[in-house]
């Protein structure tokens, strides 16, 4: 019909097919990607799918001791100390700036994990006093007494032979500590060259005969709990030494770098994880390179550390070796080539990055001025996480029904473009949320759920805004063709303002909450995000498209758009011209 | 059409409509009202804050034929604390422990487990330190405030700041009702509560924003004509989103309707139920407090600028002058000699697009849009 600018519809039907082939496209192609990472549902939160979810707040004495590294390095020990206990999947994460949040799947023991979760880590050094390899072939009574003297030069990797046989042969290179790596440590000042040499294969070869020789501390009952101790067994390993008291001897397990489990007998704790100040995993540039662990001590720190690595640097292997024991468990033994007195220390070794990362870690834990309290313990049962599943997609299947029945009574034919708008951003949803479950780690909880739900009004409004400015501009007189395309750019613009407000309530939200808040905040931030990309590619391209057929743009009376039934022709008495009910009055 | 789009095309031509601008004193003195409602529910009843927010622990056991009562007894026992014992539609009990710490919880969830004769691992346990709802709180109230002030100056920057007060004070408006209902009927507030309110804000604006655009395009060329004030066009701009703000809040809040039917139908009290209801009150006060307070209130706002000050006397002016010369004629919907308040004076919609439809009004008037 008369439309007054002819000219744009025109050059804008064009562009419809390939928005909505863009979109398709992206559809097709998001959906092969789900279905090609096998992740078809969305991961679910343990709100949903049963178990157990503990929420820690660090608390410390001073206010700056809380901040980003030092919660990252307590998601690592918990990482190692949840997963330490066989649990598969348990997550640990940050949340805000003060939580962490641990996720245990349910049918794992959730009462262990709290346990283990809640108590404040324990980093200790202390001297070992005799050590072996720990497991199925070595039988415990075996007291190899090679002395793994620290021939090997053969630098850092440590991977070299030393495969640590209860036999003792003890290879010279035979390097394996505990934690695997020669471990020499060397005082920065002095700096014997650092990698010096293996370490003196002292765990391979657990020279020093488990008896008391040396520990003389060692009592028999700890000699019989070392006999006995089969660290191999993850039951075993995960009991012993808890509740070690610091000033007393210890048996404790460590694993050494060829995975091999290896036990220890430990002399009472000299220094206290609190004791170091810093530890940092550098680069060393000079020397033979490779990664290294500097460690600073505290005053009082340090002067302990000078006393025993001066005790130790005098020992035979392995009692020159002292343990860096986490929560009982043996991290690393290096062995102490001379007094440290600097304050300062570096571990040496064939570390690489990671490993050396971890040590960092770990010793930097110890001097984490933070402790974490039991904020909240949701415990679900799989029946309740599956009923409350339930219950939301009921619940999103009423309200999406009562939507499109509200939608078809009020619009007819147009709610048809407005029911498949909302198909294609459920699709895109459900998609997104699947792909991001493995990708990003988002869990779908009940919140998010809620979110999803009211998003459907959100989404459904940018299309009531849209048809109602159509048929404004029809009211108006226009034929369909170009009312849409007038409408277009003004519906545009209030979608565009009003849902950037949605988002950006999303993203405060996500930035600054926690708890089930933030999953809430994520769904309705990305379903507002989709909600424009739906209405730009596919809604608008279907409605230019459609509005060519004659259904729609003869104002079918089920179309949703009859001029007549929406009071377009104006009334006669109201225009000087009465031949057209096309009167671009606004132009 | 359906009724609703009849009058959807009604309130365009002008038809009908109701004069909100006019009537605001009407409508701040309502909202005044529930506000004080609102705050006297707030400080003297006080919110019933759940047990999310004082520490202690919610168990919810499945189907059991332990009666609440006796239900109770078990768990005062146990835990040596008062306890609250709800039946679930599931005919399973919430039974509610305040003042437990985390690690004693477990105690009592093995001895209820006991006590009811159901296999503790079936029962759910949500245990909470005494901080750790507070600390949600806090969060909420502080990303309350950042996005208040975000939102405030992106609106200030997308319109103009006198729509950016009226937003807020809409906004406030909600919160403070929402709260208020809260306190007064005694809702137990969780955090799923305050997520709920939390989304009120990004809908209650959204709401807003909506009505603002259309004003914003409707008053472009404001004072280049003489025939409407601020107030006029401000109140067309609500009439001729009137349908779309009734179809959106229909929309959003049969989802949410849902939500809450089935969050308490089938599961007692829970996170879907407390979401949803703060969420249920909070969009019907948002619904209400973009047509009846936000846009009036920039309309007040606008008036007192000196441009559109003039501008109104213009109008007016006109008004009279047309009024007097058409009296005799009869239909003069423009001039509206009979109105006493003159930002009344075109009370029913029509644009100025619809110049000609002031005629029409004459006759459609009477229906509709005198109050």
């Amino acid at each position: 019909m008369a439309a007054p600018k002819k000219g744009r519809s025109a050059s804008a039907q064009s562009r419809p097919g390939r928005s909505l082939a863009l979109i398709l496209i992206a559809i097709a192609a998001l959906t092969g990607g789900m279905f090609a990472s096998g992740h078809t549902t969305p991961r679910l939160g343990i709100d949903l799918a049963g178990g157990t979810s503990i929420t820690l707040a660090a608390k410390s004495g001073q206010e700056s001791a809380i901040n980003k590294t030092n919660m990252d390095t307590a998601v690592d020990i918990m990482n190692r100390r949840v997963n330490g206990l066989g649990v598969s999947e348990a997550e640990v994460q940050t949340q805000g700036d003060r939580n962490i949040i641990v996720n245990i799947p349910r049918g794992t023991n959730s009462k262990q994990a709290r346990d283990q979760v809640g108590t404040t880590a324990k980093l200790y050094f202390r001297p070992v006093l005799a050590t072996e390899v720990s497991g199925a072939a070595a039988s415990p009574g075996a007291t190899p007494s090679a002395s793994g003297s620290p021939s090997a030069q053969s630098g850092s990797k440590a991977t070299s032979s030393g495969s640590p046989t209860p036999s003792g042969s003890a290879t010279p290179s035979a390097t394996a500590t505990s934690q695997g790596r020669p471990v020499t440590d060397a005082l920065k000042a002095t700096s014997s060259p650092t990698p010096s040499g293996s370490a003196p294969a002292s765990s391979s070869a657990p020279s020093a005969s488990p008896s008391p020789s040396g520990g003389s501390d060692a009592t028999a009952a700890l000699q019989a709990q070392y006999a006995a101790l089969n660290c191999a067994d993850p039951a075993v390993r995960a009991k012993a030494g808890v509740g070690a008291k610091p000033t007393e001897p210890t048996v404790a397990c460590g694993q050494n770098s060829q995975k091999q489990w290896q036990k220890y007998v430990l002399g009472p704790a000299e220094v206290a994880g609190t004791d170091v100040k810093k530890a940092q995993a550098v680069y060393d540039t000079q020397g033979a390179g490779g990664w290294k662990v500097t460690m600073d001590f505290t005053s009082a720190g340090a002067k302990k550390f000078a006393s025993i690595t001066g005790k130790l640097a005098q020992n035979q292997s392995p009692q020159n070796q002292f343990a860096i024991v986490l929560d009982g468990e043996v991290v690393s033994d290096p062995y102490v080539q001379q007094a440290l007195t600097g304050g300062n220390a570096e571990i040496t070794g064939s570390f690489d990055q990671t490993e050396a990362k971890d040590l960092a870690n770990v010793l930097s834990y110890g001097a984490l001025p933070l402790s974490f309290e039991e904020q909240s313990v949701t415990t679900v049962t799989a029946a309740l996480g599956g009923e409350q599943l339930h219950a939301g997609l009921i619940a999103g299947a009423i309200g999406l029904a009562l939507v499109v029945i509200y939608l078809v009574v009020y619009y007819r034919g147009l709610s048809m473009i407005a029911i498949a708008s909302l198909l294609v951003s459920a699709v895109l949803t459900y998609v997104i949320m699947s792909l991001l479950g493995p990708t990003i780690g988002f869990a779908l909880n009940l919140p998010a759920v809620c979110g999803a739900i009211v998003a459907i009004g959100i989404t459904a409004d940018s299309f009531i805004v849209f048809f109602e400015r159509i048929r404004d501009e029809i009211r108006e007189g226009r034929s369909l063709r170009p009312a849409v395309e007038r409408a277009w750019p003004r519906a545009r613009r209030t979608i565009l303002v009003s849902d950037f407000v949605s988002f950006l309530a999303a993203a405060v939200l996500f930035i600054v909450t926690v708890g089930k808040v933030q999953g809430f905040a994520f769904t309705l931030g990305l379903t507002t995000v989709l909600d424009v990309v739906v209405v730009f590619l596919f809604t608008k391209p279907l409605m230019t498209i459609l509005a060519r057929r004659k259904f729609f743009a003869s104002g079918h009376t089920w179309s949703g758009l009859d001029p007549k039934r929406l009071g377009a022709k104006p009334p006669l008495r109201r225009t000087r011209r009465p031949s057209a009910p096309v009167d671009p009055k606004e132009a | 059409m359906s009724k609703l789009g009849n009058l959807g095309a009604r309130l365009h031509r002008g038809e009908v409509g109701y004069d909100f601008v006019g009537n605001r004193k009407i409508w701040y003195g309502v909202s005044i009202l529930i506000t004080l409602a609102a705050i006297l529910g707030l400080t003297v009843r006080g919110l019933n804050m759940g047990i999310e927010f004082q520490g202690g622990a919610v168990f919810t056991t499945p189907k059991t034929s332990v009666s609440v009562a006796q239900a109770e007894t078990f768990a005062e026992d146990s835990a040596g604390h008062q306890a609250v014992v709800q039946k679930l539609g599931t005919g399973g009990l919430r039974i509610q422990i305040a003042g437990v710490d985390t690690g004693k919880a477990d105690q009592i969830k093995d001895q209820l487990a006991k006590d009811l004769s159901v296999d503790s691992e079936k029962i759910n346990a949500d245990l909470v330190g005494p901080s750790w709802g507070e600390q949600v709180a806090s969060k909420a109230w502080q990303g309350l405030a950042i996005f208040m002030v975000l939102v405030v100056i992106y609106l200030a920057i997308a319109f103009e700041w006198r729509m950016a007060v009226a937003a807020l004070v809409a906004l406030i408006h909600d919160i403070t009702i929402t709260t208020g209902i809260y306190a007064l009927v005694g809702f137990e507030v969780t955090p799923g509560t305050v997520i709920g309110l939390l989304t009120i804000l990004g809908y209650s604006l959204y709401d807003t924003v909506v009505v603002f655009d259309s004003l914003k395009e409707q008053t472009k060329d404001l004072t280049k004509q003489t025939r409407w004030t601020y107030s006029d066009v401000a109140n067309r701009s609500i009439n001729s989103t009137l349908v779309r703000s009734i179809n959106t809040t229909v929309v959003a809040l049969l989802p949410v309707a849902g939500l809450l039917f089935i969050g308490g139908g089938f599961l007692g009290a829970g996170t879907l139920n407390d979401i949803s209801l703060s969420l249920f009150v909070g969009l019907a006060a948002g619904a209400y407090s973009s047509i009846f307070i936000a846009t009036p209130l920039v309309a007040d706002l606008k008036e007192r600028e000196p441009q559109m000050k003039a501008l109104k006397k213009r109008v007016l002016a006109k008004r009279a002058q047309a009024a007097a010369a058409e009296e005799p004629l009869d239909d003069s919907a423009a001039g509206n000699p009979d109105d006493f308040e003159p930002d009344d004076a075109a009370p029913a919609v029509v644009g100025q697009r619809h110049q000609p439809a002031s005629r029409t009004r004459g006759r459609g008037r009477p229906s509709g849009k005198r109050r």
